[in-house]
């Protein structure tokens, strides 16, 4: 049975009843196990209607384990017979979407920070712990999977202790798969974290935490109120753009959505306007009302900017169009995707787009191919480099095709400041990835007995190629990594052409530091020979900077490709393999005169090379 | 090309022809394709329709000559009847399978047979294939004396760790006998190689073709070993028993070939044949029965899973000889599939036989862009560019060996 009876209605709940909290975890470290488990023991979802992961929504989400849009879910709860409500706001657990994680953050007054009692805390964790800090929120720690034989709560209650302050001894044990300990957690929040203040004669003042689009529903917005109240059918208006829409609906997720008669200080809910675009209710904006506007929008709404690019080519041409609508749906629910027509020699028709970080990309490419059956290539994932040439003229550059000919004066990379977290037995390895990576040490320091902190400011452009692949690799997957921009840098950096037969295939030009062209250029040639089966005729493949080749190889000509017999007289055989050949041309794309299978593409840039036959 | 893989129209039970295919047939050429679907063993590396005593339950060999004569009667009526008929015989091929596996009266009656059916032309080439140890200097002047005018020994190899690996049973040393006693009954002589072989190195390969060039044949084939899927030996590759074949050291293997046959006064008229040139570039000693195959001439195909075409229909026969059986008593046609070649089709086919061949393919008869990819072609070595001027597509030796990338080149 669940504690609380009789829950309290939306919009006449007391601010002092009301805790809105959120929980800040490392992927894997059990979250949505945690948050299925409440939602169970506080009886808003049934275990008949309990299914794993509940409120991680999207097929890819529960598929990872991860969650990339946040939701938020009111729970009832009661602590010596006083009613209260509990407002979770799931949170991003990944960096790149770090801009949305403080949104969350800022709509709520404290954090369960949960850590794994068999791995202890990882750098992102830790990012976000600095996030909620600095939001001032009151922080709950507590250790998860205590039911696991490999954890160790004593050995990270003392690390968490270190880290926050405190005595080991208040560190929460939890198991979010049996349930273990999590009324008492329930109990903490009602008792450690604070209730909301705001005034309820105000203006009304929201702050939309996420905004999600719904494909029947359209976009449907989460906020938490601050100030004032919102009701039904009320025209709001939206502070940064000045738009107003009418409210057709506002509730609150207990989990399902809910509508109630409005939502007053201190609740988080959802509003419905209609509008079909979250670009057109952005995170971080404020939200008040059309006929009594507030003056002062709530702090920091900031537009989030991209920081890697990459080109996405249908593997089809004819699926061009598919592409394109398939990215306006994302675009309608993922503001932070940014994507404008590209054409290559090589791939043809297809979009260059900017990311957060590496892992949203990899989350859109991954929802093309799998929600709009899309099968799409990814170039080589790039930075914005500023370029200025020996005329003094400054290029942007997110794409090497962009990289201007001629002489260049100084290029500028993006740096960032990254945080890797590991045991201690890994150092070294660790500071050697680094240091080919251009990496310069800003300090090494030790959490607890065996683990290490290490900071390092990398070119984010040597972070976007598989760095986070080796890291994981060396360390047998304990070291985690978190990074934030950190300015710029100049840099010697040159742009390597990879050309077939004399002709440059754009999609594998790249602008890497002029220590590692080389390593580069062989890099590529050596693949790509690998890659590219031999055709009639011999096929020099060439890295080059500008005029300059700095690596060769050769793809010999074919010298055999006849069926030596007739099948006594059937034709038809003959007939049917001379079908399945031109099948495979099919999936040929032509540079130049020389024939390369759309998998080479594929396998050359994402650096996964099977030797061809 | 529009129609994409051929896909089978059901055959009518009568095995009746649409009047189609009887069009024009007074240009072509007609053959018979015999069938013989026995062998003693089942080599290693051989798909072909064949068994051996043990895998065709309730069937027996002695029956089969009833069953194929059973056929030709159908031949000869379904023909006649579609206006197709009326011709004398260009060519007989016995094939198999193991042809000289069933008794010479067999076969001499099979042919009798077939040539009460039509008639053969004056000159007709009759051959039949026959494995070295299953003949001898007896058998081989009865089949002569039957009308078999040419026969095609499977030598594939003079080395013995090849044939082997092959699981070919024949002593090498007795191919020079089969051969003299061949010659005796007044049979011209062909040897089939195989190359390409798992192990056979370069110099295996010079000593089977100096062997067989030793025996002066009338005519060669040379095939590139096919590891086909499902045959024994491709389960023996894929374990890592034995090697793949390589395409680079095949390529060599060709090319030496090649170059020694034609050193011993051979002339290559098809990819994988080459014929002797008496002073004639080795017209004569042709295959003609081959040729009607890449030329697009009719022919009859007798004989479980045997396949035919007459004037744009291609058929095959069901493949299991007690199904053939069983289609034939009931007086069916044991045709199993068909199909009526259109237009596009038949010019797909034009290019992929007619470019294997010596005499070449018509450039007129290309499409406007194939034609226009021929100088592309010359570019690249893959054809003879003299010929070209004189209107024909001829591949080079390097040609030859890419013949596949031609073709698909050309219909593109």
């Amino acid at each position: 049975m669940p504690r609380a009876t009789k829950p309290l209605a939306p919009a006449a709940t007391d601010p002092s009843r009301i805790r809105n909290f959120c929980i800040i975890a490392h992927i894997d470290h059990g979250k949505s196990t945690l948050a299925d488990r409440m939602l169970g023991i506080t009886g808003v979802v049934s275990d008949r209607d309990m299914r794993a992961q509940y409120l991680d929504r999207m097929e890819l989400e529960r598929e990872r384990g991860i969650t990339i849009k946040s939701q938020a879910v009111r729970m009832p709860w009661e602590v010596d017979g006083q009613a209260y409500v509990l407002d979770m706001i799931d949170t991003p657990g990944h960096v790149d979407f770090t801009y949305e994680v403080s949104r969350s953050l800022a709509a709520c007054e404290g954090a369960i920070l949960l850590v794994d009692a068999a791995q202890g805390i990882e750098a992102q964790t830790l990012a976000n712990l600095y996030l909620a800090l600095e939001n001032d929120l009151e922080i709950i720690p507590v250790l998860n999977k205590i039911d696991l034989p490999a954890a160790d709560p004593d050995k990270y209650a003392e690390e968490l202790a270190q880290l926050i302050g405190g005595d080991p001894a208040d560190v929460l044990r939890v198991s979010g798969k049996t349930g273990q300990g999590v009324e008492e957690l329930l109990d903490r929040v009602v008792e450690r974290i604070p209730a909301p203040v705001g005034d309820p004669d105000a203006p009304a003042r929201a702050l939309i935490f996420d905004s999600v689009y719904d494909a029947y529903r359209g976009v449907v917005t989460y906020v938490r109120m601050v100030d004032g109240r919102l009701n039904p059918r009320e025209r709001i208006q939206m502070m940064s753009t000045k738009a107003t829409h009418d409210i057709l609906e506002i509730g609150v997720s207990s989990p399902e959505p809910t509508p109630s008669k409005g939502l007053a200080v201190g609740e988080v809910g959802y509003l419905i306007t209609g509008v079909k675009d979250v670009r057109q209710s952005k995170v971080g904006d404020t939200v008040t009302t059309a006929a009594k506007p507030a003056t002062q929008a709530l702090p920091g709404y900031t537009d989030p900017l991209p920081m890697v690019f990459s080109g996405i080519y249908p593997i089809d041409g004819g699926d061009y169009p598919d592409l394109r609508d398939a990215l306006d749906k994302l675009k309608l629910e993922d503001a932070a995707l940014q994507y404008e027509p590209e054409t290559s020699v090589a791939l043809g028709f297809g979009f260059r787009c900017g990311f957060l970080g590496l892992l949203h990309l990899e989350i859109v490419t991954e929802r093309l191919r799998r929600e709009f059956d899309l099968d799409i290539i990814t170039t080589a994932p790039s930075v914005v480099y500023e370029v200025t040439t020996e005329d003094r003229k400054t290029v942007t550059v997110t794409n090497p095709s962009e990289y201007p000919s001629g002489k260049i004066d100084r290029v500028t990379e993006p740096i960032v400041a990254a945080s890797i977290l590991a045991p201690k037995d890994y150092v070294g390895t660790i500071m050697d990835l680094c240091q080919s990576r251009r990496g310069t040490m800003r300090s090494m320091d030790y959490l607890g007995q065996d683990r290490v902190e290490l900071k390092y400011t990398l070119p984010l452009g040597e972070i976007v190629f598989d760095f986070f692949d080796q890291l994981k690799s060396r360390t047998q997957g304990y070291a985690s990594l978190d990074y934030e921009p950190a300015g710029e840098q100049e840099a010697d950096l040159v742009k390597v052409d990879i050309l077939l037969q004399g002709e440059t295939v754009d999609a594998f030009s790249a602008i890497v530091h002029k220590d590692k062209a080389y390593a580069y250029g062989t890099m590529m040639a050596t693949r790509l020979r690998e890659l590219i089966p031999r055709q009639q005729f011999e096929v020099p493949i060439q890295a080059a900077i500008g005029a300059r080749i700095i690596a060769r190889e050769n793809i010999r000509a074919m010298r055999k490709d006849v069926l030596a017999k007739c099948y006594g007289g059937d034709i038809t055989r003959k007939r049917k393999l001379l079908e399945k050949q031109k099948e495979g041309k099919k999936r040929m794309k032509m540079v130049g005169r020389v024939e390369v299978p759309q998998e080479a593409f594929i396998a050359a840039l994402s650096g996964d090379v099977e030797s061809k036959k | 090309m529009p129609s994409a893989l051929p896909i089978a129209d059901p055959a009518p039970a009568d095995g009746a022809l649409p009047v189609s295919a009887g069009e024009g047939s007074g240009q072509r050429d007609l053959g018979v394709y015999l069938h013989v679907p026995f062998c003693r063993v089942r080599c290693g590396y051989c798909d072909f329709n064949t068994y051996t005593a043990d895998e065709i339950r309730g069937v027996r060999q002695s029956d089969y000559a009833d069953q194929a004569l059973a056929e030709v009667a159908l031949a000869r009526r379904v023909l006649d009847a579609a206006g197709a008929g009326g011709r004398e015989l260009a060519t007989v091929f016995v094939g198999g399978g193991t042809p000289t596996l069933l008794p010479v009266e067999d076969l001499a009656r099979l042919l009798a047979g077939i040539r009460d059916a039509w008639g053969l032309r004056p000159g007709a080439e009759v051959t039949t294939e026959a494995n070295p140890d299953s003949v001898d200097r007896d058998s081989l002047a009865r089949l002569a004396e039957a009308g078999v005018t040419r026969v095609s020994f499977g030598m594939q190899s003079a080395v013995p760790h090849v044939l082997g690996t092959l699981d070919r049973t024949h002593d090498p040393e007795r191919v020079p006998l089969v051969v003299g006693w061949a010659r005796e009954a007044g049979l011209q002589v062909s040897l089939d190689l195989i190359y390409g072989t798992p192990g056979e190195s370069a110099e295996d390969w010079r000593v089977s073709l100096d062997a067989a060039l030793a025996l002066e044949p009338d005519h060669v084939s040379a095939y590139a070993l096919i590891v086909e899927e499902g045959t024994a030996l491709a389960r023996r590759i894929a374990r890592g028993e034995l090697p793949a074949p390589d395409d680079d050291l095949v390529a060599d293997l060709y090319e030496f070939a090649d170059a020694r046959l034609a050193a011993a006064g051979y002339r290559w008229y098809e990819v994988s044949n080459w014929a002797r040139d008496d002073g004639d570039g080795g017209r004569a000693r042709r295959s003609r029965h081959n040729l009607a195959y890449w030329t697009g001439q009719d022919w009859w195909g007798i004989g479980p899973g045997a396949h035919s075409h007459v004037g744009g229909v291609r058929w095959w026969n069901v493949k299991h000889p007690a199904a053939y059986a069983q289609r034939l008593a009931a007086g069916l046609s044991p045709a199993a599939g068909r199909e009526t070649l259109d237009e596009a089709t038949r010019a797909t086919e034009t290019v992929l036989l007619g470019s294997r061949l010596a005499d070449g393919l018509e450039i007129a008869t290309l499409s406007a862009p194939a034609r226009a990819r021929v100088a592309e072609l010359i570019a690249d070595e893959l054809v003879d560019p003299r010929a070209a001027l004189a209107g024909r597509l001829v591949p080079t030796l390097r040609g030859r060996l890419l013949a596949d990338a031609i073709v698909r080149r050309l219909v593109d």
